[in-house]
């Protein structure tokens, strides 16, 4: 396993930041941290790099306790903290040749070469760090993270304040990386999340509220609330088409359109062609509405 | 801790903080020793470095913390000390490396004075006519004094990401620990204790080695103010993390 946390806790003050967290990220997994701002995930994701010291419970990382042996896992990971701090007086070689130095990497010539290729800084390569866009800024960011060629990384929202193109690269970035890397990524953009990871953990104040594969967290909700946009050739009587079996709710979207949403698992395309059939309607248009992430995202931390 | 001093040094150079800090300070140091009416080495006509020595230790209270004022409470505030906790580096190396880097500043902002020792004992009537051994304990006092300094600026710098914050307060204490407990003893306030209370300031073991008696009493006075100045600066980087 690379990343191991037992029943982690950290309190600020009175304060509950993450309570009682418990997950394990296997060897090249990469694993969407999503959760709403203040949930706790970049408090877990500094406990994992040693930054912060848990109040109980433990973190291992590649099977070293974290507060017994922080050098020991600080030599392996790769942190990209949220917001990117970085010397903006600095020249882009110069502060990586900084970071290999406390690494002490034993060809750092050779290492920084192999980020600036990877991480696409070649052309800035030379300038300073805060003459580069917030896009390249985050490039550097990763190549910091990446110069001791680290097993695990941790990358706290890497792609917030992008733009989309920006955006989209430095998830490529991130795909390809993790071809020999664990990666845990927090974020609280949802087709980022659906894009590059395989897994996904949802935290909502400090307590994980899922943990499952993409697929099956959509699976788990969609199943039970199928939600069909069905326009009809007229209009027809609300509350006759609620009060069917297995509808659990209609409402009125745009002229002679609504939105339907089943009640369980039931056929919604059968309801609504009999229903059509009974009130001598046509149905003109109908679709149906896969919940994104997002949407399960918000039905699993609205309330809790 | 290597990378640490070395990023430090650079960091001087390239924003021009060294270059200002040594010009300023041989400037003022300049000023008083030669040219100023009062007390110059050549108005006064005696083979002594005094007024370098008086002057240089109020100069630093300004200089040393202005040196020091960004060191963590820039860190601190753009968050990159975050990024220098994640790696592989503890805390201590942190501190030691940054503050080398600004006791390496403040030695090379007194070794040019040493054209004026030179000058002096040139000048001397008959040459050579100076306390060689007072002048050289006076430079070993003016160091561990600018180290002192330094560790009190670094230990400021922790306290507060505002640089502004961080510089007065590292006068402040600068001044106090110069002067203040010396003062404080002066108003007999602690009976039997004032001369216990007047060693806590750095003035009467900075005067003790000035004479050219370099005491291990003075040595462990300024070894400790270090210490516990640096000690301080990881406690409060380690809080801040709880």
């Amino acid at each position: 396993m690379s990343i191991v946390l037992k029943s982690l806790s950290k309190l600020y003050g009175e304060q509950r930041a993450i309570d009682e967290i418990s997950f394990s990220i296997g060897t090249g997994e990469i694993v969407g941290f999503l959760g709403p701002n203040g949930a706790g995930k970049s408090t877990t994701m500094k406990i994992i790099c040693g930054y912060v010291p848990a109040t109980s419970g433990s973190a291992f990382v590649l099977d070293t306790d974290v507060a017994k042996d922080p050098i020991k896992v600080k030599k392996r990971i790769g942190y990209l903290p949220e917001l990117n701090p970085l010397y903006t007086d600095m020249y882009v070689t110069e502060y990586l040749r900084f970071n290999a130095d406390i690494h002490q990497l034993k060809d750092p010539k050779k290492e920084i070469e192999r980020v600036i290729a990877a991480t696409g800084l070649t052309l800035e390569r030379k300038k300073k760090i805060g003459q580069l866009s917030k896009g390249y800024k985050q490039r550097v960011g990763l190549a910091q993270a990446l110069l001791n060629d680290p097993e695990v990384l941790i990358l706290d929202e890497p792609t917030s304040g992008l733009d989309p193109n920006q955006m989209s690269e430095i998830r490529q970035l991130i795909l390809s990386l993790g071809k020999d890397k664990t990666i845990l990524l927090s974020s609280h953009i949802m087709q980022e999340v659906e894009a590059m990871c395989t897994r996904v953990i949802i935290i909502n104040k400090g307590k994980i509220v899922a943990d499952d594969s993409v697929g099956a967290i959509k699976q788990k909700l969609t199943a039970k609330n199928t939600v069909r946009i069905v326009k009809f050739r007229e209009s027809i009587d609300v509350v006759q088409l609620n009060s069917l079996d297995g509808v659990k709710d209609v409402s009125i979207e745009a002229t002679n359109t609504y939105k339907v949403t089943a009640d369980g698992p039931v056929d919604l395309a059968e309801i609504v062609f009999n229903f059509a059939v009974a009130a001598k309607t046509i149905i003109v248009e109908q679709q149906e509405q896969s919940e994104s992430l997002e949407a399960v995202f918000q039905q699993l931390t609205k309330n809790a | 801790m290597l990378s640490i001093f070395k990023k430090e040094i650079r960091s001087f150079l390239s924003s021009l903080i060294a270059y200002v800090v040594i010009i300023v300070f041989l400037l003022i140091i300049g000023l008083f020793t030669w040219i100023f009416a009062d007390g110059n080495v050549l108005a006064q006509g005696y083979a002594n470095l005094d007024i370098l020595f008086f002057m240089a230790p109020w100069v630093f209270i300004f200089l040393i913390s202005a040196i020091t004022m960004r060191s963590f409470s820039e860190e601190i505030k753009q968050g990159t000390f975050e990024v220098l906790s994640t790696k592989p580096i503890t805390d201590f190396q942190i501190v030691l490396g940054k503050y080398l880097a600004a006791v390496s500043l403040v030695v090379f902002a007194i070794l040019p004075t040493l054209l004026y020792f030179y000058s002096v004992y040139e000048l001397g009537l008959p040459r050579g006519n100076i306390d060689v051994g007072a002048t050289w304990g006076s430079y070993i006092g003016l160091v561990l004094l600018g180290a002192s300094y330094a560790a009190i600026g670094i230990f400021s710098s922790a306290v507060t990401p505002n640089q502004i914050v961080a510089f007065i307060l590292g006068m402040f204490l600068c001044f106090f620990f110069y002067v203040g407990f010396d003062q404080l003893s002066n108003l007999s306030l602690f009976g039997g204790l004032d001369s216990f209370v007047q060693s806590l300031g750095i003035q009467v073991h900075y005067d003790s080695i000035s004479r050219g008696v370099v005491d291990t009493r003075d040595l462990v006075y300024f070894g400790s103010i270090i210490a516990v100045f640096l000690g301080l600066t990881l406690v409060v980087l380690d809080s801040r993390k709880w």
